[in-house]
């Protein structure tokens, strides 16, 4: 029998719908609107939510005393370089764990995961050694290499999974066909596998652009990219919300505008093999 | 050339062992049917031929030159699998002109080949379409194209026509059968339908858990099963196997009767039975008859005979044509039953 929907019922969903994600939506809604009030009613008690005067100078003070694009420029080589190469490792590996598995695939694969269940902290020391003695600290290689590593794991798991889709007998005539390993991955598996890699690309993207902890640690000025720039504005010179809601929104503002453009995508892609 | 030789070849998956030891010969220009049920191993036997799969032990030869290491491109067959496996992002040209750009052919040669393929394969008009526009029948021809332009020394097929419906499997049957005409190359086919294997084949090897039971023409084991595997599997309807006392008074543990050879009447004969079912197909009649001496019998008749359920009959095998088995399930010679025949 089918669930019958009725009106009222349809009615109250939406509104619910509407709560829960303004209820998500808040804290960056609230950061937008903070960025621009003047610095004394950012902080007024009680808060005044629309009522107040209206201006971009904090922008401009942001702007004024730290490069934004600077960071910026770092946030865009960290997330897509360590996302590039996240992918370039990560398509092999996925590829011969998904089509010549071991007896041992399904540990190995946990083993991986493990490791993001780990918290950061516990090798913060020896990285941040390994970093000095290399020295990479505060340089985009180094924090490249870190934050794809971090998300190694989760790109692993998530190519392993879309491959799992894609019938062994197609790469079987592949290679009946002729085709090396390489073209194998290069003009059957990638491309019948694009909108998974497409969908590991943007989270990947997006994770590692959010990525805090490791950026913050390991970067000074040079390195630097937009998380340090938040970080930037909150102690120095006590606490400035509107500029550090200015900072914020300035920080956020790229990667809510391409997940916004790729939402569709992203859905897609991580619901994948859900349904056939 | 297309001369295949399995020698001792054995195949195991951890402890399942799925094939313990075959030999085999394949001559140039054959089409050999590998038949059995399901999990009988015969498509692992394509498989390791293929190179699909390695050998747990023994050597596979293709025109003399021992291809036991080598990967399956290297051994120069093109196989057609039972989902067809095309790439479904590319357009029907680049599915059959794949193998021609993996071994690097000139632009100019890719096109010539795949345009006669597809005029051979009715394709042309579907060049620049994806196989998901496709239906069943044209898949499996784009299938063929892309084994054929490779002109490899044999052709490999795994139940190629078992995802397609009877009409369609009738139709491609015949245009398998005419390209093999046509191309004169060795074609190895694996199927679990023994008209497939009985109407295609020049030799017919029939499996039966990893073994071979028995290798020879179709009619050779139509007409002398080696043994009760044999017997039962090849022929339609099955051949009625039947022990106890009718055997036994013809010295054997198991005698059989093809449904086609076994005389119906209604007055006299060695079985008195009762019509169970009778199936009118127009040009045959299959009688499954109740009899006491023989249990269920199943028995090709005439497409106007006027029989049916409750009738009384009587059933009398062909005695030139009876099958005797031993305790062992080995055939006895054939010579034997019809001189007992004669005997009588």
């Amino acid at each position: 029998m089918a669930r019958a929907v009725t009106a009222q019922r349809k009615t109250l969903n939406t509104i619910l719908a509407w709560a829960v994600a303004l209820l998500i939506a808040f804290p960056i809604i609230w950061t937008v609107l903070t960025s621009f009030k003047p610095e004394p009613q950012a902080v007024a008690s009680p808060p005044i939510w629309f009522g107040f005067d209206w201006t971009v100078k904090n922008y401009v003070d942001v702007q004024n005393q730290r490069n934004y694009f600077d960071y910026f420029l770092n946030s865009v080589i960290i997330a897509l370089g360590s996302t590039a190469l996240g992918i370039l490792i990560a398509i092999p590996a996925a590829w011969s764990m998904a089509f010549v598995p071991g007896r041992k695939v399904r540990d190995l694969l946990m083993w991986m995961l493990s490791t993001k269940m780990m918290p950061a902290v516990a090798v913060l020391t020896p990285i941040y050694l390994i970093f000095i003695w290399l020295g990479l600290l505060d340089t985009r290689i180094g924090l490249v290499v870190v934050i794809m590593l971090i998300n190694l794991p989760i790109i692993v798991w998530m190519l392993y999974t879309y491959f799992r889709e894609i019938p062994g007998e197609i790469l079987e005539a592949a290679r009946m066909d002729g085709a090396s390993l390489w073209n194998e991955i290069r003009y059957v598996l990638t491309p019948m596998a694009v909108p998974g890699i497409a969908s590991t690309v943007l989270l990947n993207i997006i994770l590692a652009w959010n990525e805090a902890f490791w950026t913050i640690v390991l970067t000074t000025t040079d390195a630097a990219p937009l998380t340090k720039f938040i970080s930037g504005f909150s102690s120095p010179q006590g606490l400035f919300y509107a500029k550090l809601s200015a900072a914020s929104t300035m920080a956020i503002a790229p990667i809510l505008i391409m997940g916004w453009f790729s939402q569709r995508q992203l859905v897609r892609g991580l619901t994948f093999g859900a349904v056939k | 050339m297309g001369e295949i030789t399995l020698r001792n070849v054995s195949k195991s998956f951890g402890t399942t062992t799925v094939i313990p030891d075959i030999d085999l010969e394949i001559a140039n220009g054959e089409f050999v049917v590998f038949v059995g049920p399901s999990g009988c191993g015969k498509s692992t036997l394509l498989r390791l031929i293929a190179g699909l799969e390695d050998v747990s032990g023994g050597t596979i030869a293709i025109d003399g030159r021992d291809v036991t290491r080598e990967a399956p491109a290297k051994r120069g067959l093109a196989m057609v699998f039972q989902s067809y496996a095309l790439y479904p992002h590319m357009s029907v040209r680049n599915n059959i002109a794949f193998p021609l750009k993996m071994a690097g052919e000139d632009k100019a040669v890719i096109d010539k080949k795949v345009n006669d393929a597809a005029r051979v394969l009715n394709l042309t008009d579907y060049l620049d379409r994806r196989p998901g526009q496709l239906s069943g029948g044209q898949r499996q021809r784009v299938a063929i194209g892309r084994a054929i332009v490779r002109q490899p020394a044999a052709f490999l097929f795994d139940e190629p026509l078992s995802n397609l419906d009877a009409a369609l499997r009738g139709t491609m049957r015949l245009e398998i059968s005419e390209l093999h005409q046509r191309l004169a190359k060795t074609m190895i086919y694996v199927t679990h339908d023994q008209v497939e294997a009985m109407t295609m084949a020049d030799k017919i090897v029939v499996l039966n858990a990893g073994k071979v039971e028995q290798v020879g023409s179709p009619l050779d084991l139509y007409r002398f099963p080696r043994n009760l595997f044999v017997a039962g599997f090849i022929g339609s309807p099955r051949m009625n196997l039947v022990s106890g006392e009718p055997a036994a008074r013809r010295g054997a543990a198991m005698m059989g009767a093809r449904p086609e050879h076994i005389r119906i009447s209604r007055e006299n004969g060695e079985w008195p039975g009762t019509v169970g079912v009778a199936e009118h197909l127009g040009a045959d009649t299959f009688l499954h008859v109740h009899t006491d001496a023989a249990g269920t019998v199943t028995v090709r008749a005439d497409g106007e005979v006027a029989l049916n359920h409750g009738d009384r009959v009587f059933l009398s095998p062909d005695p030139a044509k009876i099958h005797l088995f031993g305790a062992d399930g080995l055939a006895t010679p054939r010579s034997a039953p019809a001189m007992q025949g004669a005997a009588h």
